[in-house]
């Protein structure tokens, strides 16, 4: 993006807020990158001359008579095979001391799949965590969050759960990253030996807020590269959301665009889903799964960013502290996958999708016993017993530590009705108790 | 000479254009970016300003840019060939678009210009006939098509020729038809229709006389929507919206459907033109894809569609009404259109009213579901809109803006309940705050009586009222605990349980349980009545509740079973033996 010989510089800023610079300028086209002061800003308003720009890396500093020369192109990224194993910034540069990469230049946030040239997502991706692969199911193609409190361990579940699916691409969007967990990131990848599988847009702390709005379409033009031309199956994992949502806000404030709930803009939920729709499964074998996460303050999901997420995304995975088994589990109540229909029963075993609501049924009976209990009431025979089944399920289907295959989710769950319950009590259909039942 | 225009301003897709001439409220321009023309409607005139908004994106637009008015509003191509597509919001065809990546400016045509239709004529020539009249017929699919006068046609006109029986391609002049002061005008088998503006082309709307079957339980019998009725499903995410409407959409007695995918995932349209084309409609045998019509916007297309997919849907409901036909609407979700409108209200800078939604946003609800509606045609006959919308009411709250204005207008109110979706207890409709107006409409009250059996409404009444009950002794015993109340509440209890997952719960994803008929409800209902009119024995709250258990358990593989077969009648053998046993 350098500077063409011919280009017009103009050096008198309107304005100057936190986010946004403005100026008088002609032949200005919508979204176009310009150059303040050696910094890059985007076209968001023009009104009659007067040309509103955001900066991405804030405006510190710019003063009115700051340069300012337009680009003539919104961002690009240049995308060829030489992006596997690379650290980026939120501009598409490398942070890892290597080389830029060449390649075709592609505009990112680029127009949407036609829904008449997807296809059904049908591949199941199994990641060894039962609260997922048992209660969860996810498949590719599928855009999925994790809601999780800032103290739950997310991005290593999100680490454990990329490194264990059997994809082609791995691509991490970091938004608002600590620099501890970009090198959590880095060792777990590099550790992993997986590295050339691996490609990274990374905005930390440390840098400017507004940059990350950069890094999801960054990361998803590298996703459909890889998925729509090279037909690869590709994992985007976006961490936090939450934080790029906050970025949208600041610069809608500083346009003194009229907030809607919780301070957000209104196109939230278009925001979001711009993003999160470029999940997709191509007609030739190609596909993009999104797993993002989205940090929640004390548990509300009421909260306009993962409200307007949850119906968005196709489901949501509940990251809880479980104080049962002492263990961070996947809240069987909260979460949900939505296209588990799709690979349940089909994928696994013909038993899955009754197991699974049956586990997590007479874990609701628990929950209700528990109730109860603190409540200072008696417990029946059956509450006792559903308390006991409830702290064996936690720790060995719903802990995020644990890591075995479907089937042996399955039979882990039978033991568990077997040794608990009565046939009647777990409410499943006949002909799959005949077969499958143990114990009593 | 049309009025042509420059932009002078841009905010997103919200552009605002210097104009030459006059311009209309609505009127459709196209804004050329080099050399691609972009469709964009007139929301706001003020002086020698137009606020447009642009229905693709406006990335790389610049002021100065030329546009150009068309002199019309959004209008629908309306005709043979509109069942089994797939349109976008501006009724663009899907399938026969070429490119993975939807191209900006990329208009396709919504009907196929050179399939020949056999074309059967009812009119002759010297017949007088006016707007929606039926000149002839077409079969499209199994379901016969009328080939109507053009709904703009005003006043009366005589038929001064009429093609013979014959194939003909949509284009093809079939009539002629001269008006009241001699003019004449050529008929084809198409014509098109401003999307906003209802067609108003029929006799009378009455109120609605018939109940429209779902097959889904705690609609049909708790909460029946009426053939031409409005009804709404609220519900946070994760319970359910949508599995409900493609059961409805699977299931609903309707001669046509049209969904409109509003602003929602693009994974649940592909499911459904995935799966509709394998799947049989239960009332004909034919496949489900040949009576559908699908209007997608997903929530990542621009979202100015998004308003006009759903206009552009019920337009086509009210043509296929015209024809005498049945037809059924669902829209998921009409929140996403009010974001819409909010989003472009915004940018205006316009005073927001609650949550920023636009102040007349409730007299917009009210005026898309007044076009549904049961009509009497010119010639006597009968066709139908019904409309299911869905809401997403942010957070979950149902004291939100949309929610509050389509409870003004929806006369049937399936709220949908987060605690009843994490107990997995589905459909998660709230069976006590949820209702259905028509219950209380004497024509359908009538047609209840004679269709399903003599005084079902109080049936129904009953048993809501069991439930009700229920649930109060469910808070007794929450308070008081297990000990601390009477058998007699926990019998109450576990009536209302009993009702609960036998009857109002039901397996969205089981071939059999998904749809149950009003024959079978009705023997459901009788059977569960019944059980809760019989007075229990227990010698404490534990056999109470593995007494109700046992027997929800057989009466939910019941609900598994083919209706009469000999399964069914085992379980239904089972639960007789197991009510003598604690009976008094």
């Amino acid at each position: 993006m350098a500077n063409k010989a011919y280009q017009r510089i103009y050096t008198r800023l309107e304005a100057i807020t936190k986010a946004t610079v403005s100026l008088k300028a002609t032949g200005v086209s919508n979204d176009e990158l310009a150059l303040v002061d050696g910094r890059l800003g985007q076209v968001v308003k023009t009104k009659g001359d007067l040309v509103t720009l955001q900066i991405f890396s804030g405006t510190e500093g710019i003063p009115t008579d700051a340069a300012v020369t337009f680009l003539g192109e919104p961002p690009t990224l240049k995308v060829s095979d030489q992006l596997s194993g690379r650290f980026f910034d939120a501009y598409g540069h490398p942070i890892d001391g290597g080389p830029e990469v060449e390649g075709e230049e592609r505009q990112i946030g680029g127009p949407s799949v036609n829904p008449y040239k997807r296809r059904q997502p049908s591949e199941l991706i199994p990641t060894g965590i039962a609260g997922i692969d048992l209660n969860n199911t996810i498949v590719s193609g599928q855009k999925i969050p994790f809601f999780a409190d800032p103290d739950q361990p997310y991005n290593q579940v999100m680490a454990d759960v990329a490194l264990r699916a059997d994809v082609d691409k791995i691509i991490l969007g970091g938004m608002g990253l600590s620099n501890d967990d970009y090198l959590f990131f880095r060792h777990a990848f590099e550790s992993a030996g997986a590295l050339d599988k691996i490609i990274s847009f990374v905005n930390t702390t440390e840098n400017p807020p507004v940059e990350r709005l950069l890094v999801p379409d960054m990361a998803l033009t590298a996703a459909e590269y890889f998925a729509v031309d090279k037909n690869e199956k590709v994992l985007v994992l976006l961490t936090d959301m939450t934080l790029y949502a906050d970025a949208l806000s600041i610069v809608s404030n500083r346009m003194d665009q009229i907030p809607s709930k919780d301070s957000m803009p209104g196109s939230l939920y278009s925001d979001l889903a711009k993003i999160y729709e470029k999940a997709v499964q191509l007609p030739t074998g190609g596909s993009i799964t999104i797993i993002a996460v989205t940090t929640l303050n004390d548990g509300d999901i009421t909260h306009a960013i993962p409200d307007n997420t949850g119906y968005i995304t196709e489901g949501q995975l509940f990251l809880r502290a479980d104080s049962d088994s002492g263990k961070v589990i996947i809240d069987p109540f909260r979460s949900l996958s939505r296209l588990k229909q799709r690979v349940q029963n089909i994928k696994t075993r013909e038993d899955h999708s009754q197991v699974m609501n049956a586990g997590v049924r007479l874990y609701a009976d628990a929950q209700n016993a528990k109730t109860k209990l603190e409540n200072g009431f008696d417990l029946s025979d059956y509450d006792h017993r559903a308390l006991a089944y409830a702290k064996d399920y936690a720790t060995d289907l719903l802990s995020i530590d644990v890591n075995i295959t479907i089937t042996e989710m399955l039979d882990k769950a039978w033991e568990l009705f077997g040794k608990y319950f009565s046939k009647a009590e777990t409410g499943i259909k006949q002909s799959l108790i005949d077969k499958y039942w143990k114990g009593r | 000479m049309s009025t042509k225009g420059k932009v002078i301003g841009i905010v997103s897709n919200l552009v605002t254009v210097e104009v030459d001439g006059p311009v209309a409220e609505n009127e459709l321009c196209h804004i050329t970016l080099d050399g691609t023309p972009l469709l964009s409607e007139v929301i706001k005139v003020n002086g020698n300003k137009a606020s447009v908004q642009v229905f693709e994106s406006t990335r790389g637009l610049k002021n100065g840019d030329e546009v150009e008015f068309l002199g019309r509003m959004l209008e629908v191509t309306l005709g043979p060939g509109l069942l089994s597509s797939v349109y976008d919001g501006l009724q663009n065809n899907l399938t026969t678009m070429e490119t993975v990546f939807l191209k900006r400016g990329e208009y396709t045509d919504p009907l196929d210009r050179e399939k020949k239709w056999a074309f059967t004529p009812f009119a002759k020539p010297g017949d007088r006939v006016a707007a929606a009249d039926w000149l002839g017929e077409v079969k499209e699919g199994w379901l016969p098509h009328k080939i109507m006068v053009p709904f703009a046609f005003k006043g009366t006109w005589t038929v001064k020729s009429i093609v013979p029986a014959g194939d003909y391609t949509v284009d093809t002049q079939i009539a002629v038809l001269v008006g009241e002061n001699g003019e004449e005008t050529p008929v084809t088998m198409t014509q098109k229709w401003p999307v906003k503006v209802a067609v108003k082309a029929y006799r009378e709307k009455p109120r609605p006389q018939r109940i429209m079957e779902t097959g889904v339980r705690c609609i049909d019998t708790f909460g029946p929507i009426a053939e031409g009725g409005t009804g709404f499903i609220p519900g946070p995410f994760g319970c359910g919206k949508t599995v409900l409407q493609h059961a409805i959409a699977k299931q609903g007695d309707a001669d046509v459907i049209v969904m409109a995918a509003c602003g929602e995932r693009a994974n649940e349209v592909v499911e459904i033109f995935t799966e509709f084309p394998e799947l049989i409609d239960p009332h004909t045998g034919r496949h489900l894809m040949e009576r559908t019509t699908i209007i997608c916007n997903t929530s990542n297309m621009p979202v100015a569609a998004r308003e006009a997919s759903v206009y552009t849907a019920m337009t086509i409901c009210e043509y296929y009404r015209a024809m005498g036909l049945k037809c059924l609407l669902l829209a998921d979700s009409t929140s996403r259109w009010a974001q819409a409108l909010r989003e472009m209200s915004n940018r205006m800078e316009e005073l927001p009213g609650a949550d920023a939604f636009p102040v007349d946003l409730s007299a917009i609800i009210s005026n898309f579901y007044a076009r549904a509606g049961m009509v009497v045609l010119n010639n006597g006959q009968t066709g139908a809109v019904t409309f299911i919308g869905t809401v997403s009411p942010a957070g979950g709250n149902l004291k939100e803006p949309v929610t509050e204005s389509t409870k003004k207008s929806a006369r049937c109110f399936y709220g949908l309940e987060q605690s009843r979706a994490d107990q997995k207890r589905y459909p998660a409709v709230n069976p006590i705050e949820s209702y259905s107006k028509y219950l209380e409409y004497p024509e359908i009250i009538t047609f209840l009586d004679e269709h399903v059996e003599h005084g079902w409404v109080d049936k129904v009444n009953k048993a809501k009222n069991l439930v009700r009950r229920g649930r109060e002794a469910a808070d007794q015993i929450n308070i008081l605990g297990d000990d601390g109340v009477p058998v007699s509440y926990h019998i109450s209890f576990w009536k209302s349980e009993l009702i609960d997952f036998a009857f109002l719960q039901q397996d969205a994803f089981d071939d059999i349980d998904a749809l149950t008929p009003m024959e079978r409800q009705k023997f459901m209902l009788d059977l569960l009545l019944e059980i809760c009119d019989r007075e229990f024995e227990f010698e404490d709250f534990e056999q109470c509740r593995s007494f109700f258990k046992e027997l929800i358990n057989d009466l939910r593989q019941m609900n598994y079973t083919k209706f009469h077969s000999e399964e069914f009648e085992q379980y239904n053998q089972t639960i007789t033996k197991l009510l003598e046993e604690y009976g008094k």
